[in-house]
Order: C-alpha cells, then sequence, then structure tokens
C-alpha cells in the first residue's frame, strides 16, 4: 500500500494561489518527480514573473527569480556555470511568448541542456487578467473586452515554434484536469529531466493550466473547460523525442 | 616574467578578466566594442571558458545573471545604446546583489547617436541607469595599461561588495593600441559565496530575487545598501592627482581627454604657469570631497569633457557655484584637437590679465 507523504521538494506551507489554480498541482507533480530522481541538492529553479513569481517560496530549491521573460537566459547562465545540475524553468504564457519569446527561441536553438515547465492557463494572472499570446479567438480579457479578434493575432503554439531546431530533444504537452492526465503530465516531466540528466539537451513540457479566477469560472467548471474544449483540439503527450 | 603585448584597451580588458579569474562572457555586438567578444570567442575555450553570443543585449546580461548567481565571475560589455538595453538587467544585479563586471566603450548618442567617441555616458554609469535607487561602482581608465589594472580591481571590488562594477571608456581608448604587461595575479578572490545558487547540498535553499513584497522589506533592503554604498564611498574612491598642490588652474578629466590635459599641464607649467589636472579614476564614487577640501583653493577650473557637461554637474555639487567651474565640451562623438584646450586656458589667463 502506498502512503501519501509530502514531497521533500515543496515546502510545507500555504500558497497564495487562488482557489483550484492549476500551480499548486504542477508544483507538486514537479517536486515528486525531482525527489524520485533524487536531484534535491542537486537542482537549480528559476522562477518567472506572473503568478508564480515567489514559486520559490513553496519548492525546498536553491531559485533564482528571474525577471520578466529572461528565465532562459538566466538558466543559460546557470547551466554553463553548473553543467552537472538540473536546471529548470518554470514560466507562464505571457512570461514565456510574449516578453520572452526572444529568450526562449535563441536558448532551444542553441539547445541548452535545461527544461522549461510551461503553464499555459491563456491569460495573465498576476496583473489581473489581461489577454496572453494562448488566448484563445473570441476569449474575453481585461484588454480584450469584445473577445480576441484576428487583429490581436491568433493563439501561439510553441511547439511549432521550435519543434523545428534540431537541437530541441524533447517536447510533450500534458494536462492536470483529472488524476489520470496529472499522472500522465508527471511522467512527461519526469522524462524532460531524465533527459537533462542524460546530457541530451533542451526540453519543454507544456501543461494545460486553468486560471478560474480571469476566466471567471468556478474550479470544476474551468477543469472540465481544459478536458472538453482545450486539450480535444491540440497533439496531447509526447511531440517530439530524439 | 609576464611579456609586453600590444593590445587595444577593449583586448586589455579582456585578456585581463581572463587573468582575473572570469571564465563566462555574454555579449552582444555593437561598435565600438567588438574586440572584447572577438577576444572572448578566441581565448576564452583555451582555459575551458564559456563564450555566448547573445540574441540581444537583454538576453546577454540576464545569462550574466544566472552565473554570477552560482557565485562565479563574469563579465558582459557594450556601448551606449546597448547598455540602455542591459539596464534593466543592471538594476536587477542591484537588487539582487549580485556581483558584475560590465564595461562600456563609449559612442555617442542619444539614439544610434555616432560610433565615434564620446563620453555621453556618463550620466547612465554613474546615476544607475535602470529603475530603483541603487549605485554601481564605474573605473575610468585613461590608458590601456590602466585599463586592464582596473578590470584586475573590477572583479576584486564586485566581488567584495557584491555590487556592478563598470569599466567606462571612451571609444578612443576602447581602440588605442598600445603596450601593456598584464598582471598575472588576481587580487584577492577568496570571497564567501555561501549565497550563492549551488544546488541546496547540505543547507537550507539559497533564493537570489529581486522582490521585495513584504512591508518594509525593499525599505530595509535599500536602508542596507545604503551603508554598503557609503563603505565604498569611504575606501574605494580613487583620482589622480597632477601637479594640483599649487595650482591656480585646474583641468578636470577623465580618460582619453584626461591625457590630453596631462600634457597640456606639461606644456603650460614650462612656461611658469601654474596649471594642475584632477582625473577621477572612480567616477562613482566621485571624489568629491578631495575636490571641495583639499583643492579649493584654485582661481578657476575647467572641466574637459566629451560630452554636453555630464561630469560637469559632479563637479559643481562638489565645489558649489561660488567657484568659477568652466565647461570645454565635445559633442556627438566629434574629435578634440588639443589646441582647443589651450585655446579656452587661454581665454581664462587672459581674463585673469595673464600675459601668454
Ligand atoms: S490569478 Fe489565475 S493563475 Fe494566478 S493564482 Fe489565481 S487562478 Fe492561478
Amino acid at each position: 500500500m502506498t502512503t501519501y507523504t509530502m514531497p521533500e521538494s515543496l515546502k510545507n506551507v500555504r500558497t497564495h494561489y487562488c482557489p483550484g489554480c492549476s500551480h499548486g498541482i504542477i508544483h507538486k507533480i514537479l517536486a515528486e518527480c525531482i525527489d524520485e530522481l533524487n536531484m534535491r541538492e542537486n537542482t537549480v529553479g528559476v522562477s518567472p514573473v506572473g503568478c508564480a513569481v515567489i514559486a520559490y517560496e513553496y519548492l525546498n530549491l536553491d531559485m533564482v527569480e528571474a525577471l520578466h521573460g529572461r528565465a532562459p537566459a538566466i538558466a543559460t547562465g546557470l547551466k554553463r556555470a553548473l553543467p552537472d545540475k538540473l536546471v529548470f524553468t518554470y514560466q507562464g504564457d505571457g512570461d514565456l511568448l510574449a516578453i520572452g519569446i526572444s529568450e526562449l527561441i535563441h536558448a532551444a536553438n542553441r539547445g541548452e541542456n535545461f527544461t522549461i515547465i510551461f503553464v499555459n492557463n491563456r491569460v495573465y494572472g498576476m496583473t489581473g487578467g489581461q489577454m496572453a499570446p494562448t488566448t484563445a479567438p473570441g476569449q474575453k480579457t481585461l484588454t480584450t473586452p469584445y473577445g480576441r479578434d484576428g487583429k490581436m493575432g491568433e493563439p501561439i503554439d510553441v511547439m511549432h515554434l521550435i519543434e523545428p531546431f534540431s537541437n530541441v530533444k524533447y517536447l510533450a504537452r500534458g494536462a492536470v484536469y483529472h488524476p489520470n492526465e496529472i499522472r500522465k503530465t508527471k511522467n512527461l516531466i519526469k522524462r524532460a529531466l531524465e533527459m537533462q540528466i542524460s546530457g541530451d539537451g533542451f526540453s519543454l513540457v507544456e501543461v494545460l493550466a486553468t486560471c478560474p479566477t480571469y476566466w471567471r469560472m468556478s474550479p470544476g467548471e474551468a477543469m472540465d473547460y481544459v478536458k472538453d474544449n482545450i486539450a480535444p483540439h491540440v497533439q496531447m503527450g509526447v511531440i517530439k523525442e530524439q | 616574467m609576464s611579456k609586453k603585448e600590444l593590445l587595444c584597451g577593449n583586448e586589455a580588458i579582456s585578456e585581463a578578466a581572463i587573468k582575473a579569474g572570469c571564465r563566462y562572457y555574454y555579449g552582444y555586438p555593437i561598435t565600438p566594442q567588438n574586440e572584447i567578444s572577438a577576444y572572448m570567442a578566441l581565448h576564452l575555450p583555451k582555459v575551458d571558458g564559456t563564450f555566448i553570443q547573445a540574441e540581444s543585449e537583454i538576453a546577454a546580461i540576464n545569462m550574466a545573471a544566472g552565473t554570477a548567481a552560482t557565485g562565479k565571475r563574469v563579465m558582459t560589455s557594450s556601448s551606449g545604446p546597448g547598455l540602455s538595453l542591459k539596464q534593466e538587467g543592471l538594476s536587477f544585479f542591484a537588487a539582487a546583489e549580485l556581483p558584475l563586471v560590465v564595461v562600456d566603450a563609449m559612442r555617442a548618442g542619444p539614439g544610434l547617436g555616432n560610433i565615434t567617441p564620446s563620453q555621453a555616458d556618463y550620466f547612465q554609469a554613474t546615476r544607475g541607469g535602470g529603475h530603483g535607487d541603487y549605485r554601481q561602482i564605474v573605473l575610468a581608465p585613461a590608458s590601456v595599461s590602466e585599463a586592464a589594472e582596473l578590470t584586475r580591481r573590477a572583479f576584486y571590488l564586485a566581488d567584495k561588495y557584491r555590487i556592478v562594477a563598470m569599466l567606462l571608456l571612451d571609444g578612443m581608448l576602447a581602440q588605442t593600441r598600445e603596450p601593456v604587461v598584464i598582471n598575472q595575479d588576481p587580487l584577492e578572490d577568496d570571497f564567501d559565496k555561501s549565497w550563492a545558487v549551488t544546488g541546496c547540498k547540505g543547507r537550507t535553499p539559497n533564493v537570489v530575487k529581486s522582490l521585495f513584497l513584504q512591508e518594509r522589506s525593499l525599505e530595509e533592503f535599500i536602508e542596507k545598501q545604503l551603508i554598503k554604498y557609503s563603505v565604498i564611498e569611504e575606501t574605494e574612491t580613487e583620482a589622480e592627482l597632477y601637479h594640483t598642490a599649487d595650482a591656480e588652474y585646474i583641468l578636470i578629466a577623465y580618460g582619453t581627454p584626461a591625457r590630453m590635459c596631462r600634457s597640456v599641464v606639461d606644456r603650460y607649467r614650462a612656461k611658469g604657469i601654474k596649471v594642475g589636472l584632477l582625473r577621477p579614476v572612480t567616477l562613482w564614487p566621485y571624489p568629491s570631497r578631495m575636490l571641495r577640501d583639499t583643492l579649493r583653493h584654485a582661481k578657476h577650473y575647467l572641466v574637459v569633457e566629451w560630452s554636453a557637461g555630464q561630469m560637469f554637474e559632479d563637479v559643481r555639487i562638489a565645489l558649489g557655484y561660488d567657484r568659477p567651474i568652466h565647461l570645454l565640451s565635445k559633442l556627438g562623438g566629434s574629435l578634440m584637437d588639443i589646441e582647443e584646450i589651450d585655446n579656452k586656458l587661454d581665454e581664462l589667463l587672459i581674463n585673469q590679465g595673464a600675459r601668454i
């Protein structure tokens, strides 16, 4: 019989995340992966600007808090100086695909040997629910009060952007709306970290997340929305493994 | 014995950085500092170092932040427009208390300006060009040898105070080639780096960050920095005094203009005219007290500067409005002829009734 235990890589504290937010689940499975790989004392994480800016209050790891969008550049400088440590960034959609898209693309193209955990909830949470690069067509946000139209661009798919680079070794997409999905996503993250440990190169796992607060939904509705309206329209699971 | 090499200012800084134990350099191309990245690309791999040509100035300084967070010595460099882009990073370094050596080989601005030599980044360098209340050490070499020596110092100071140390040189010095012997020995480099992120083996986790949300926490952090800044002002201020003790006319200049002024002093002294030179080596901290307390006796002060008068303001702050301070400036990256300094000085002398 398995007994539930708190991962050592997670601090036993209350988070500031809204009720039903996906960040808590994603922190937990990431922490479990690091524990299972026995890497807690050999890991440096990078937190983003966004709701997860103070992820270091919850993850029991050495961490750097990056400026907005700069996490892949910070991680590059970390990993080059500490090639034997496990290095990851934890980034949201605005951080990764708007202000930090240049840092992302070039770190991927150089094949920097670290892992990006990309939490895609299609909205800027921390600043009050503005449009993100991944906001769906027609989606209403603080800055697209009439719904996102074509003049505000189409949702950017990170996989399409970086999949062609030969130095990108592992790309995967998971979700956390159901225990089965959580388990699958955890395996994807673990595989990415394992590939980093074997020195394979750049890896990224996107997690389809929720922001019930700025989707104006209950936590349950938000999870169902991912299941019914987002996950069926994108490629799930391993997208690239080399 | 170390051998003499013929290097330009940019190359001397690069070689001195490697000798000081810097193994990480991240940069982006911009004139007139490109010799630095070329030198690092060629020589860092030979010492198992890392060179990355970053995708942008912003990426370069953030890569430097990542490496600095591990406690290792790291350098980046740029010029005017590129330095403007690096300011978000410099503000982050200040808030995260990370050591960094950054080079600014000044070209003329504003905007893309001109690629020719200038000193118009003085404000941006000495006032903290990024957002927030912070300071950084600014060192101003006036020769290729001194550029190398101050690079060695910059790494030492950056580690000692966990601060950004900037080498601020005009594009002329960056490109000038002179014989130089690079000192092989780094200054003390055994600093406590228990704050670094290296994986939390055997200790509680370290966090390198710049966000202070708790009430009063940022205020307290800045108060602590202010104390550090005053220690730096007390102990690290440096300037060269040349024939100032009895000088009636004191020239004040840094970098290449200071070299021009030095030869002006020699020529006027030979004519029996009491001219001296104050050459600040640290631009922050500025030798204000020295000016105020020991150099008040001159009849006239002439600031010679390749900008519209940026350092001039520090001289004004130190001496006040009751001292006659004059400015000879050169704008927009145009080159200054040494005769312009002579003419300006002659003007002051004639106004004083001197025969020249
Ligand atoms: S605003 Fe959205 S993303 Fe941010 S904590 Fe709340 S639910 Fe989570």
